[in-house]
């Protein structure tokens, strides 16, 4: 082996052990918590390990039912931003709309700016609407602000696809909404299956808006995780927070499975 | 079958002149080829007639019926892509069957035309294939099949064989014009190939900055030029501009000792003289070849050897040092050597 070889060899070790380090080295403490029964300073490792909390957290009606509230929040989300952003994305992609860039900024808006006071404000208006204190005003507010991604990343997908495949369907007849659900909608998949990912993960996560409209009648996982944290129950919340990251990693199994890079370079026509 | 007219089409993007007062015929079952360089319009005439294109002015009617304002997916002319849009996320099957699923056709009729289609364009075996798997020359077929399966009134190819390498083009360029007069398509083809145009089409026309200099069968384009860019466009050209005179009346023009009449209406101070490489013959300068009309002298300058032929780069004795053209001979003479250039009538045009 050369020399530079060598040296870029080390060099990647180095990157390698650091990027381990920071990623799983506070991983492996969350996982070290979640099985924890008895952990005093300053021992290195728990000095009584057992399934307790985790059993608990699948039998114990609270924190269950608060994974169960946010997946359902997140599904719901997931399909209100998609039937919201993918029309408006198609707009923006193929018609020069009056005022667009106002319009793209527009959806920007709930993103741009810190979340802590935009959310509290949200929260006294929904007071008056009944839309505190329950799923709806959460569910509310995360299309809203996920609206950004979803149609960012809709509006590039469907740029992406060339006009003349378009063209090539209703120039042998197909009328404008045949056209695009047989051929614009279908090579859109990639897109909008990255969009949808984003925007669930992201609802999943989100807690500022989830704890100031919900909270106290009804806890999402991750306000559920931050109040047991807050009570020093270490164990309930890292067990929460490991559920919380199984669906990022299933879907980077399903992203690595099923969107083949082939498909998506069929895309560039 | 049908017939294509178009009148007085406009169509402006800001300064541009995309299509300026375009009108001609396509008759029943003919070809005619549009040539131009890019940016002439030749490819928003096509759009236009395929109906993608939004008229500032002028009608298009198909077989008498103004159709200047249906909708493309109702007009059944069918569009030949440049870059044949094939869609990726279907067989080359489906892709071929879905303007026959849309025309209402029942399963064993689609499996029957495109088992003929496919059969006339000799491509069959691919049915099931994505068009990412198939060849540039493949993938061309596939999109004529597509266009043609559904038997459209008219057939409209924007430069067809252009993404394809120039052996393949050759073929399928009799390929083409032997499937148009088989099928009698109404057929318009837009290509920057003047080669290729003049070789395929009916009738020929040529356009430049959104107009139309001139239509004709390909024989009068080629033998009489009615424009400088025409008889430029046209072929491998030589344009010599000069500075002509005018004596008793009449204008003339000198290159060298030859002395040539220019007609009435060119501008004296500006006179161009167009004759094409492969149209003159050279012979050393103390020779004549008897049957031409005009003889200048110059000196040879450069050379070229094509293989069928060789490429002289002749400098002309003229007051002007500086006018060279070019000649294609198949005597081989060296450089430095002096030699006399032999032109017909016909073959020269004076703008």
């Amino acid at each position: 082996m050369s020399k530079t070889g060598l040296g870029k060899m080390i060099l990647k070790i180095i990157v390698m052990v650091i990027i381990l380090f920071v990623i799983l080295g506070p991983l492996f403490g969350v996982v070290l918590w979640s099985f924890a029964m008895k952990w005093y300073w300053p021992h290195p490792i728990p000095q009584e390990m057992g399934l307790k909390y985790w059993s608990e957290v699948f039998h114990r009606g609270r924190v269950l039912d608060s994974i169960l509230l946010s997946l359902e929040i997140a599904c719901i989300v997931v399909g209100l931003s998609l039937i919201i952003a993918s029309p408006a994305a198609y707009g923006f992609s193929r018609y020069r709309l009056p005022f667009e860039k106002i319009l793209l900024v527009l959806f920007l808006m709930p993103q741009a700016f810190p979340q802590l006071p935009i959310f509290i404000n949200i929260a006294a208006i929904f007071s008056h609407y009944h839309l505190t204190g329950n799923m709806w005003g959460i569910i509310f507010v995360h299309t809203m602000a996920s609206l950004v991604f979803s149609v960012w990343i809709i509006t590039a997908t469907f740029r992406a696809i060339p006009e003349e495949l378009e063209q090539v369907a209703l120039n042998l007849g197909a009328s404008r909404l045949r056209t695009f659900f047989t051929i614009t909608l279908p090579l859109a998949v990639p897109g909008l299956i990255a969009s949808a990912i984003f925007v669930f993960l992201w609802s999943m996560g989100e807690f500022t808006g989830a704890f100031f409209i919900g909270a106290p009648f009804i806890q999402t996982a991750p306000v559920m995780m931050y109040t047991a944290a807050m009570g020093y129950n270490m164990q309930t919340a890292s067990v929460v927070a490991l559920i919380l990251m199984a669906p990022a990693i299933i879907f980077m199994v399903v992203i690595e499975k099923y969107l083949k890079a082939e498909y998506i370079a069929g895309l560039g026509g | 079958m049908a017939t294509v007219v178009t009148k007085g089409l406009k169509k402006f993007y800001g300064d541009v002149h995309a299509l300026d007062d375009v009108s001609l015929d396509i008759e029943e079952g003919t070809l005619l080829a549009v040539i131009g360089p890019s940016g002439s319009g030749k490819t928003t005439l096509l759009r236009s007639i395929a109906g993608f294109v939004k008229l500032d002015a002028g009608k298009i009617y198909l077989d008498g019926e103004d159709i200047t304002h249906v909708p493309p997916e109702k007009r059944n002319i069918s569009m030949f892509f440049q870059n044949y849009a094939l869609w990726p996320h279907m067989t080359v099957y489906n892709n071929i069957a879905y303007g026959l699923r849309l025309r209402k056709y029942n399963k064993n009729e689609i499996a029957e035309k495109i088992r003929w289609v496919l059969q006339l364009l000799d491509i069959e075996g691919l049915e099931d294939r994505k068009p990412s798997q198939l060849s540039g020359g493949q993938q061309q077929r596939i999109a004529l099949a597509r266009a043609i399966v559904v038997e459209p009134k008219v057939l409209l190819l924007d430069e067809p064989l252009s993404n394809l390498d120039a052996k393949i083009r050759l073929r399928i360029r009799f390929e083409i014009k032997a499937l148009q007069q088989k099928l009698r398509l109404t057929t318009l083809y837009v290509t920057h190939d003047q080669e290729e145009a003049l070789s395929i089409a009916d009738k020929v026309a040529i356009m430049h900055n959104g107009k139309i200099l001139q239509i004709g069968d390909p024989q009068e384009i080629y033998t009489k030029p009615a424009t400088l860019f025409v008889a430029d466009f046209v072929g491998t050209n030589n344009v010599i501009e000069k500075k002509g005179y005018v004596r008793d009346g009449v204008k003339f023009v000198n290159l060298g000792k030859l002395v040539l009449q220019a007609p009435p209406n060119v501008d004296v101070n500006k006179v161009n003289i167009v004759f094409r490489a492969d149209e003159v013959e050279i012979e050393r300068r103390n020779e004549e070849i008897p049957g031409y009309d005009y003889r200048f002298d110059g000196t040879i300058s450069g050379k070229l050897y094509m293989g069928f032929k060789f490429r002289y780069e002749v400098t002309v004795d003229d007051e002007n040092k500086d006018i060279k053209v070019i000649v294609n001979s198949d005597k081989d003479f060296s450089i430095g050597d002096k030699i006399g250039v032999f032109l017909k009538k016909d073959k020269v045009f004076i703008f």
